[in-house]
């Protein structure tokens, strides 16, 4: 950053990119330059900070205060106030939601205590389409010391004693990843970066991409030099046009700058990193099907071994890692083993990044260490549940993890605790459901997830899902009996057992872990016809209370089925046999006299 | 059926597209994707003319086409619809928004209005779960969308 006294960092992810970030920023450069501050102050476009929900996000810097809701005619007091009179606009401050406090500085304010910030290190605090940024932040000096001081041998021993996991889901040890692609002998072998980020509600690969792209080359190119890769391919998802954008810039940069290219910083060392666009497709983010539709394919998976260490992309020995794994390296080689390996669990070291989402009240990104509870990542940084609701489970591992509860939120996050308790750690998704969701209606949204995801390839997923979603129907429309749900928890072991790959062998998870702490819904839905979060419409019932009801005729003359009868002035009655539950009539009534039995 | 014609210029752009990627069957997706860009759509006729410039079968193009959910081998309206229904979209009532729009557009998921004006779909998560139920209108990203909001949307784009 050039020498100014105030910064301005407008977030550019693309939750506030959605809500006008752009003009904000547009605004606060044309007001600097009219108010001939350009000397003083700067307006920058960064990446996400994490706090999406209370976007569009302008931070002060250096002294940290956090505006948000930021509207774009909100500039010119935030300028006047702020900048000019040094006096903070109270209003755009972020309200605590545990003490009603306002909080000024943005490294006490709630979402941001217990956080340690490694992978996302940048993340909001450089501009991304500046490589100079970057490098002012130790950016590519990890990538010289490799080069220059250690050998690779020595490099994957580093990152062997970090104890770095995959961040994609699996969690396989990075470090010995890299040992055994550098093992095969061949001309030419590849490094991935695998950016399809599939799961429905995890944004982070592309928060990193948006916010801090040349980690990820920087990263890509210390794998090239561990594995002896010279050639860097990254799968990245069409439907990320910004990541897609900020990452060309990138790498159009860190060519001019020598740092990709032929004969890197002098070294001799020859890297250089090409994109590929996936489609749409759920399933590609498993490592075999990934490598197919780079080759121009249908992305489905083939039977491991070969493992892409052998024999991926065209043939060639291929190392994949993911855009969070790749994020942790440059730290790592920087700072050392001991000191990432020194954060986290014993099994589990350093941080992870997780998507907070759904009914909670800090909506956004957030990296915490290994270790660290549900609880605490739920109700201290998450703030708890939207509208003094309850909390009743959270789905962490996307369609391929497991519901956790109560009885869970003390339970120190790690790989091998997940697991342990039902679920999985996944790519980081975290949706928090509240009393108002139906776990059955939950676990059927994964599976018609999955039902539409399978790539055909093996039966078990393509035919088992498609059962397993059938059956979930029936019970949410109240037709299942009790046999059904044995057959149902058989059914979801078998398709475990027989897919082929990663896909259908978690995709019944949702099932069994909804069956398991949530058993007794599944009862009520199936032997009383009856969902307590009324959220299975089948089994609603809209019913008109008599004593409310003065016969205005209003609902009935809504109703586009002709369900509702009655006489003018005279209570009325819905026919349950005709209803289609559109809910027209309780909107309309004005005496509060239809309610949801 | 009755066959497409498709016209000559936009054919000619898509034979340098597949030049410029060295007719290389490698490159089928990311023809695919300039193809659909230019198009709009991927329909069978033009299918067969990728096929015929990467050196593969037609089958094969197709196999991938209709193996990928971002390739629609229908044309979209003038304002493509998609509603969001990724986990946190979902958790937070996307499902209504998205009855709503049928009822509003009087179509289906995968249907486009008479008036070629409007096509609706769904998509799993653009990652602006920040801003969950989110709705977008081409390229422009509606947040926090309810049922009631459905209709002015609708309307911003009818006149």
């Amino acid at each position: 950053m050039a020498k100014i006294k105030y910064h301005m960092l407008v977030c550019g992810g693309t939750s506030c990119h959605a809500s006008n970030s752009e003009d904000i920023l547009k605004n606060l450069q044309d007001l600097i330059k009219i108010k001939g501050l350009d000397t003083d102050v700067q307006a920058i476009k960064t990446g996400c900070f994490g706090f999406c929900d209370k976007g569009p996000i302008v931070k002060m810097m250096p002294d940290n205060t956090f505006y948000i809701q930021v509207k774009p005619e909100d500039c010119a007091e935030i300028i006047e106030e702020h900048i000019i009179k040094g006096k903070k606009v109270d209003r755009l401050l972020y309200q605590g939601t545990a003490s009603k406090e306002n909080l000024s500085n943005s490294n006490n304010t709630g979402p941001h205590k217990k956080q340690i910030r490694i992978a996302l290190r940048n993340c909001g605090v450089i501009n991304p389409e500046n490589i100079e940024e970057y490098i002012a932040r130790n950016g590519y000096q990890a990538l010289g010391k490799v080069l220059t001081e250690l050998t690779p041998e020595a490099t994957i021993e580093i990152m062997k004693k970090s104890g770095l996991r995959g961040r994609g889901g699996g969690g396989f040890p990075t470090g010995l990843k890299w040992e055994i692609t550098r093992a095969v002998k061949a001309d030419q072998k590849y490094v991935v970066c695998n950016a399809d980020e599939g799961d429905p509600g995890a944004f982070m690969d592309r928060s990193v991409l948006e916010g801090d792209p040349h980690t990820v080359l920087e990263a890509m190119a210390i794998n090239g030099y561990c594995t002896g890769a010279d050639k860097g391919v990254i799968y990245i998802r069409a439907e990320y046009p910004l990541a897609v954008e900020r990452l060309k810039i990138a790498m159009k940069q860190a060519r001019e700058y020598g740092l990709l290219g032929q004969d890197i910083l002098g070294t001799g060392f020859n890297f250089d990193i090409e994109i590929r666009y996936g489609a749409g497709a759920f399933v590609c983010g498993e490592e075999t099907a990934l490598i197919h539709s780079m080759e121009g394919l249908r992305g489905e998976p083939t039977v491991k071994p070969p493992f892409p260490s052998e024999s991926g992309f065209l043939g060639k020995p291929t190392n994949v890692n993911n855009v969070e794994t790749y994020a942790n390296i440059p730290a790592i080689i920087n700072k050392g083993a001991d000191w990432f390996a020194s954060i986290g669990t014993e099994k589990s070291k350093g941080t992870k990044v997780f998507a907070l989402a759904g009914k909670i009240n800090n909506v956004g990104l957030i990296e915490v260490p290994m270790g660290i509870t549900l609880r605490e990542v739920i109700f201290e940084i998450g703030g708890g549940i939207k509208n003094g609701r309850t909390f009743k489970a959270v789905q962490t591992g996307g369609p391929s993890g497991g519901m956790l509860t109560e009885k869970d939120l003390d339970t120190p996050i790690d790989y091998d605790n997940l697991i342990a308790a039902g679920s999985m750690m996944g790519s980081g998704g975290m949706i928090v459901m509240d009393e108002d969701d139906c776990m059955v209606a939950m676990a059927k949204f994964y599976l018609e997830f999955t039902v539409e995801e399978s790539c055909g390839k093996c039966s078990p997923c393509r035919i088992g899902n498609k059962r397993l979603y059938e059956m979930l129907e029936k019970v949410t429309q109240g037709h299942a009996v009790m046999d059904d749900l044995d057959k149902l928890r058989n059914l979801s072991h078998v398709i475990k057992d027989t897919s082929l790959c990663g896909l259908g062998q978690t995709s019944p998870n949702p099932v069994l872990s909804s069956m398991d702490n949530f058993y007794h819904e599944y009862l009520e839905h199936v032997g009383n016809k009856k969902c307590r979060a009324g959220s299975c419409k089948s089994l609603m019932q809209y019913i008109i209370n008599a004593e409310n009801c003065i016969g205005c005729t209003l609902c009935a003359r809504n109703c586009p089925v002709d369900a509702i009868a009655g006489e003018r002035k005279q209570a009325h009655v819905i026919d349950q046999e005709k209803c289609i539950k559109c809910g027209a009539c309780m909107e309309k009534c004005k005496f509060n006299a239809i309610f949801i039995n | 059926m009755a066959k497409i014609k498709l016209s000559e210029r936009k054919l000619q752009e898509l034979k340098e597209v597949c030049k410029s990627f060295n007719n290389d069957k490698g490159e089928l997706i990311n023809v695919l994707h300039k193809a659909q860009s230019i198009f709009g759509y991927l329909p069978a006729e033009l299918q067969e003319v990728i096929a015929k410039e990467l050196n593969v079968s037609v089958a094969h193009v197709y196999g991938v086409v209709t193996f990928y959910s971002f390739f629609t081998m229908t044309p979209k309206g003038q304002h493509p619809i998609s509603i969001c229904l990724g986990t946190a979209c979902y958790v937070r009532g996307a499902e209504k928004v998205l009855e709503e729009f049928r009822r509003v557009l009087k179509i289906q998921v995968g249907e486009t209005t008479a008036d070629g004006k409007f096509s609706l779909s769904c998509l799993r998560c653009v990652g602006a779960c920040g801003l969950a139920p989110v709705v977008l209108v081409g390229e422009k990203v509606y947040g926090r969308v309810s049922p009631d909001g459905v209709k002015d949307i609708v309307a911003e784009y009818n006149n």
